[in-house]
């Protein structure tokens, strides 16, 4: 009998896990730009730490989380781990390889972009999450709510965090452009009809959401 | 065979032995025709070398007609050279251009060790299809021709996975050195007909298993493969391996 175990140790099963992973870490990105967009429409940051409020105290919330966390790390164990077994499956280089005749150099580059994301999230995470789940947020706001969007205001006064925002979003942007189709490829799904649509809402998908998660730094840093 | 006007400069891989670290070595062809192959240039170039007395450059061809998969060089980057949909053997100079300089390497590929110059050993692809590339039959009398209706799209999907003459030009090409490809092709030619469906779940399991023990690399979707197959292998048959290889570990009774 075939056996689940062994199968994802196997190379198929190795790109599951990347695809699996990936695409619970794509819905994690629907949410987080959801409840951020909040700062475009109050400036005053009472909607923002409503919705802040709401996802620290739900428990199904607080419990996703946990998965979210597991989820990542698997993502970026495996992914070092692919990346490395790959590389060591070509232990001679070409004098000469033009790769950009056959494919696109960001597919090439998925562990780089990666790694410039693993810096950006470390950075992130110091400055926003480890604040508001341990460390505690100084203030109020006005509804009574911890005010997450002042500790936002704060970081944003300084333009090389805005900048290094603004190019981890790029980084995540043409992650994401090799990622969401290349997703649907490894769990079986290349269709004549649906493929196109795929790769269609991947390009939208992945120019929209790190668009909009890119703004919100500059929106705040000119204090619109 | 006619004398042509064309002067080109090749860097050649040159590697003595398997254990040899070789090295890129230049060589300078002179009145090449635009009609001849890349093959014929490089017969003319180890005539020229056997004259001075130099050892030829080793490399792999057979029928030197496109269809055999035997030659397996890797032109200016490129397996198989810069043009869509060829082999080397069919791949003519006049695709270059007077004073061009070449750089021919061989696949690269820790599965696909090298031999001698620019032949690399491919029989790791001979060991992922015995692991179950075929389909087992008892012999006897020939059956009569129909006697398992087909449809004709089912028909022509195996036909074109079967096209695939398995020289490598996916492993040389793909950034991971993986084999998925050709793996995935051999596997549709047989999952696609109703011949193929007994040992459908356990051939996927064994091929895939054996393609993973010859150390190549994991497939990452970048198309390169598909973008350089001379027989234009499509990525559809690696979604139809994932598939089949989920189906097998997580739902079918097979063994691998």
């Amino acid at each position: 009998m075939g056996s689940i175990a062994n199968a994802f140790s196997s190379s198929i099963g190795k790109k599951l896990i990347m695809g699996l992973t990936g695409l619970f870490l794509i819905s994690f990105l629907v949410i987080h730009c959801f409840l951020n967009s909040f700062v475009f429409f109050d400036n005053t940051g009472v909607l923002f730490n409503e919705g802040a409020h709401f996802m620290a105290t739900n428990w199904i919330i607080r419990a996703m989380e946990i998965v979210l966390m597991l989820g990542l790390m698997l993502h970026i164990v495996q992914g070092a781990r692919l990346t490395f077994e790959n590389q060591a499956a070509r232990p001679e280089k070409y004098a000469y390889n033009n790769g950009n005749a056959n494919s696109k150099w960001y597919s090439r580059s998925m562990g780089l972009l990666g790694t410039l994301l693993l810096i950006f999230l470390i950075v992130h995470l110091s400055q926003f999450w480890t604040v508001s789940r341990f460390t505690g947020i100084p203030t109020v706001d006005s509804a009574g709510h911890e005010d997450l969007y002042a500790v936002m205001k704060e970081t944003f006064k300084n333009i090389w965090f805005v900048v290094l925002y603004v190019l981890s979003m790029i980084s995540l942007a043409y992650h994401l452009l090799h990622g969401f189709a290349s997703t649907f490829q490894t769990l079986g799904w290349n269709h004549k009809k649906y493929t196109p649509i795929i790769k269609a809402v991947g390009v939208w998908f992945s120019i929209l959401i790190p668009l909009i998660f890119a703004a919100m730094p500059v929106w705040i840093y000119l204090g619109l | 065979m006619s004398i042509g006007n064309m002067n080109l400069t090749l860097k050649v891989w040159r590697q003595k032995s398997t254990k040899d670290k070789g090295k890129m070595v230049d060589y300078k062809v002179a009145n090449i025709s635009p009609d001849m192959s890349f093959l014929e240039m490089f017969d003319v170039l180890n005539e020229d070398l056997i004259t001075k007395g130099d050892e030829p450059i080793v490399f792999d061809h057979d029928c030197r007609e496109g269809i055999c998969g035997m030659c397996s060089m890797f032109i200016n980057g490129r397996p198989h050279g810069p043009k869509d949909a060829v082999t080397t053997c069919q791949l003519h100079m006049r695709s270059f251009k007077d004073g061009d300089t070449i750089v021919v390497e061989p696949w690269r590929a820790k599965a696909f060790p090298v031999i001698k110059d620019l032949t690399v050993d491919r029989s790791a692809f001979d060991r992922v299809i015995a692991a179950g590339g075929f389909i087992s039959v008892n012999t006897g009398n020939a059956q009569d021709a129909n006697n398992l209706p087909i449809p004709k799209a089912q028909a022509d999907a195996a036909f074109e996975a079967a096209a695939c003459i398995g020289c490598g030009a996916c492993v040389a090409t793909c950034k991971n050195a993986s084999a998925m490809l050709f793996v995935s092709a051999k596997i549709s030619q047989l999952a696609l007909l109703p011949q193929g469906q007994p040992e459908r779940y356990k051939r996927v399991q064994n091929m895939v298993a054996q393609m993973d023990a010859e150390g190549f690399g994991n497939c990452t979707n970048t198309g390169a493969c598909e973008a350089e197959c001379p027989k234009g292998i499509s990525l559809e048959n690696i979604a139809r391996m994932n598939r089949d290889y989920y189906s097998a570990k997580f739902i079918s009774e097979e063994e691998g």
